[in-house]
C-alpha cells in the first residue's frame, strides 16, 4: 500500500498505462512541460517525450476530435480538458462523434478513449472554473462517465478506462485533488466501471452521492451518528453512467430511505436518473421521499468567499437534509 | 541524331495509359451510382439523396496517390467517387442507400450519403459538417505520434472550410507537420448560399498561409491537374514536410440534393452552362487527345459501368434488411464478441 492524494493517484494510474501500454498518449492543454495546470502530467513529458505527452493549442475540439481520430488509429488517447468549464468547444465532437461512432458504424469502428475533465466548485473558480457538468454527457448514450471520490478509486478507474473499449468522460473534483490522502493497493490496481461502493454502512438512510460529495457525506454521517444516532449508508456511485443500479436499489432496500447529493443543479441533474431509478424501482422498499439534495439554481458559482458557500454543498447542508428525511 | 519528344502530361506525372483509363472508369462509375441513386430516389427506393456530379474527377484524381488500405480517408457526402477510387463497390454504395441490414458503412443506421468503411479505411461519416476533418487530423497525429508512413486525406465543401473545428484542425496539423492532406471541394454553393457569401477573401487555399503550410487551388475539372496536387501533396506528407489544402474548384451538376431544387437560387442559363464542365466530357476528351481513348473504347467503358451499376444495384436490393432486434447492439462494446 502506498498513501497517495487524488492527483498523485491519477498520475500513477497515466504513467503506469502509459508504461504498459505504448498506444496510451496523453493530449492537452499544458500537459507537457508544465505537466498540466494542476500537474496532473507532472513528469510524463520528460519520461515519454512529445509525440506521447503532447501540448496541443488552445482548441477543445480539436483535443476531442483529434484524439477520436487517434482512437481509430489505434491509439489509446487521454485527452484533457483544462476545465470542465471549457469542454463546450468540443461538445460536437463528444456527443455528435464519439459517443456515436459504434452505434453509426454498426460496431465497426469503437473509440477507446478517455476525457479527463477537473470539474467542481470549492477552489474561489467562479463561474468558469467551478461547473459541474456531468449530467450533459450521463444524458449521452454511448459515452460512460466515471467520477471518483477517493484515491485508491481515482487511480483503478482511471486505469479501467484507459482499458475500456469505450470513450469514458472522467471527472475529477479539483477540490479533491490534494484534499486528502490514502492508501492505494500497489500493483495493477483496476477498479471496474460500473460499480458503486457502499462508503459506510447504515440501517436509517442511503447517502448516494459521488466525487468530492463522498468526502462530504461520510463526514456527514459521522456527525448524524454522533449527534442523533442516525446510522447513514454512504454509497459512493464512482461510476454514474452505466449505474450501478443493483447497489443503489439494495441499499434502498436496507435503509428505505435515499438522499441524492451532488453540487450540480437539481433540475434536470444526474440526481435525477438516480431518484427516479430509486422511486420506480425500489418503491415497495420506500419509507419517506426520495429526496434530493443539490446546488443552486443559478448558472454558476459565484466569486466572492460568501457568495461561493452559499452556493457549495457541505456535510452540514447534508446532515440537515438528512435529518429532515430520517425524521419522516 | 534523336529527337526528344515531350513526354505526354499524364507521362509526366507517372501515369501509364491504363492508370488514366482506370481512373475514368472510377470517374465513370461513381457517375453511373449517382444517376441510379437518383432514379432510385425518384422510385420511391431511397427517401434521401445527396449527390456528387461534377466532382467526380476531383475525387477519383486526389484520393488516387492513396496507398489502399493503409492511408486514411475522411470523406464527406458528396464522396461517392473518392470512396470508389478507395475501395468501396458500386454494391456497397447502393447497398448504404438502400439501408439494408449488412450496409458496411452502417447496417442501415445512417441516412444515405454517411460512407464509411472500416474494411476500407474510410473514416464513418455524421452529419454536422466539418467533425470529420479533425478525425484525419487525429489519424495523422497518430501516424506521426508512432513514426509510421501512413498519410490521411480528409475531403468537405467550401461551406465546411468555415467551421471552426476545421480551422482547428488545419492549425494543429501546421503547428506539427502532420501528414494530412486537406481537400476542399469548391462547387461554389454551400445549398444556395454562393461563395462571395461565405468564403471572405474567396479563396480557401489563400487560408493555407496562416497556418503555415501551402494551399493550392486546382481546376477541379481537370482531373491530372488535381492528382498532380495530390500526389505532391501525398509525397510531401510521408516525407514530413507537413500537410497540403488542396482547393478543387468544381461544378456542382444537381441540385444540393433530392430535397433541394437549385432552380430557386441559380440561374438556369448558368445550370446549363456548367454541363461543359462536366469533369467527364472534359477528362474523355483529354484522353482522346491523349491518343488513350476512342469513341469505341468509351462506349465499351459505359456500358461496363451500366453493367456493374445494373449488377450492383440488383444484389443490393436482394440484401437483407436490418433486424430491428439488433437495433439496441453495438451501443459500447460490452457483451460483444
Amino acid at each position: 500500500m502506498a498513501e497517495m492524494n487524488i492527483l498523485e493517484a491519477i498520475r500513477s494510474a497515466m504513467d503506469e498505462e502509459m508504461e504498459r501500454d505504448d498506444r496510451v498518449m496523453v493530449l492537452g492543454e499544458d500537459v507537457g512541460k508544465k505537466g498540466g495546470v494542476f500537474g496532473a502530467t507532472d513528469g510524463l513529458f520528460a519520461k515519454y517525450g512529445e509525440k506521447r505527452v503532447l501540448d496541443t493549442p488552445l482548441t477543445e475540439g480539436m483535443i476531442a476530435g483529434a484524439a477520436a481520430g487517434a482512437a481509430i488509429y489505434g491509439l489509446r488517447p487521454i485527452a484533457e480538458m483544462q476545465f470542465a468549464d471549457f469542454v463546450y468547444p468540443a461538445f460536437n465532437q463528444i456527443v455528435s462523434e464519439i459517443s456515436r461512432m459504434r452505434y453509426r458504424s454498426n460496431g465497426t469502428f469503437g473509440l477507446p478513449m478517455v476525457i479527463r475533465m477537473p470539474y467542481g466548485g470549492g477552489v474561489h473558480g467562479a463561474l468558469y472554473h467551478s461547473q459541474s457538468n456531468e449530467a450533459y454527457f450521463t444524458s449521452t448514450v454511448g459515452l460512460k462517465v466515471v467520477a471518483p471520490g477517493t484515491p485508491a478509486d481515482a487511480k483503478g478507474l482511471l486505469k479501467a478506462s484507459v482499458r475500456d473499449p469505450d470513450p469514458v468522460m472522467f471527472f475529477e473534483h479539483k477540490k479533491t485533488y490534494r484534499l486528502f490522502k490514502a492508501d492505494v493497493p500497489d500493483g495493477d490496481h483496476l477498479v471496474p466501471i460500473g460499480s458503486a461502493e457502499v462508503a459506510r454502512p447504515g440501517k436509517d438512510l442511503s447517502i448516494f452521492c459521488y466525487g468530492y460529495m463522498r468526502t462530504c457525506a461520510l463526514e456527514a454521517a459521522e456527525t448524524l451518528a454522533r449527534e442523533d444516532g442516525v446510522e447513514a449508508e454512504v454509497v459512493d456511485l464512482r461510476t454514474l453512467r452505466p449505474l450501478d443500479r443493483a447497489t443503489v436499489l439494495g441499499s434502498v432496500e436496507r435503509t428505505g430511505k435515499a438522499l441524492v447529493v451532488h453540487e450540480a443543479n437539481r433540475f434536470g441533474g444526474f440526481g435525477a436518473e438516480v431518484a427516479a431509478t430509486i422511486a420506480q424501482d425500489g418503491f415497495e422498499h420506500l419509507d419517506g421521499p426520495v429526496t434530493r439534495l443539490a446546488g443552486p439554481e443559478v448558472p454558476g458559482v459565484p466569486y466572492h468567499h460568501d457568495l461561493e458557500e452559499w452556493f457549495m454543498i457541505g456535510p452540514a447542508k447534508i446532515v440537515d437534509a438528512a435529518r429532515a428525511l430520517a425524521a419522516y | 541524331m534523336a529527337e526528344t519528344q515531350a513526354q505526354p502530361r499524364h507521362a509526366e506525372l507517372g501515369l501509364t495509359d491504363q492508370d488514366v483509363l482506370d481512373m475514368y472508369r472510377a470517374m465513370l462509375l461513381a457517375r453511373a451510382v449517382d444517376e441510379r441513386m437518383w432514379l432510385m430516389q425518384r422510385a420511391g427506393k431511397i427517401a434521401f439523396i445527396i449527390s456528387g456530379q461534377g466532382h467526380e474527377g476531383a475525387q477519383v484524381a486526389t484520393t488516387w496517390p492513396l496507398r489502399r488500405n493503409h492511408d486514411w480517408l475522411a470523406p464527406y457526402y458528396r464522396s461517392i467517387a473518392s470512396a470508389i477510387t478507395f475501395g468501396m463497390t458500386a454494391e456497397d454504395i447502393i447497398t448504404a442507400h438502400l439501408a439494408k441490414g449488412d450496409d458496411v458503412s452502417s447496417g442501415g443506421r445512417q441516412m444515405p450519403g454517411h460512407y464509411g468503411g472500416a474494411p476500407y479505411n474510410i473514416v464513418s461519416l455524421s452529419s454536422p459538417v466539418g467533425t470529420q476533418v479533425l478525425h484525419a487530423v487525429g489519424i495523422a497525429m497518430g501516424a506521426w505520434a508512432r513514426g509510421e508512413d501512413v498519410v490521411a486525406l480528409t475531403s468537405y465543401g467550401e461551406g465546411t472550410a468555415n467551421q471552426g473545428e476545421v480551422h482547428e484542425a488545419m492549425n494543429f496539423a501546421g503547428v506539427h507537420r502532420l501528414p494530412v492532406i486537406f481537400v476542399c471541394e469548391n462547387n461554389g454553393y454551400a445549398i444556395s448560399v454562393p461563395l462571395e457569401k461565405q468564403v471572405g477573401g474567396l479563396s480557401v487555399a489563400a487560408r493555407a498561409q496562416g497556418y503555415g503550410f501551402p494551399g493550392v487551388t486546382v481546376d477541379g475539372d481537370d482531373p491530372l491537374a488535381c492528382y498532380a496536387a495530390a500526389k505532391e501533396a501525398h509525397e510531401r506528407g510521408r516525407r514530413g514536410d507537413g500537410p497540403t489544402l488542396i482547393e478543387a474548384r468544381v461544378v456542382r451538376l444537381t441540385s444540393h440534393s433530392s430535397d433541394d431544387d437549385q432552380r430557386r437560387y441559380r440561374d438556369p442559363a448558368e445550370v446549363e452552362a456548367l454541363k461543359q464542365q462536366d469533369p467527364l466530357v472534359g477528362f474523355g476528351r483529354q484522353l482522346r487527345e491523349l491518343g488513350v481513348l476512342t469513341d469505341e473504347l468509351d462506349q465499351q467503358l459505359r456500358a461496363e459501368a451500366k453493367a456493374e451499376i445494373n449488377e450492383a444495384s440488383r444484389r443490393a436490393e436482394a440484401r437483407p434488411e436490418p433486424d430491428v432486434s439488433a437495433a439496441e447492439r453495438h451501443v459500447y462494446a460490452d457483451g460483444e464478441a
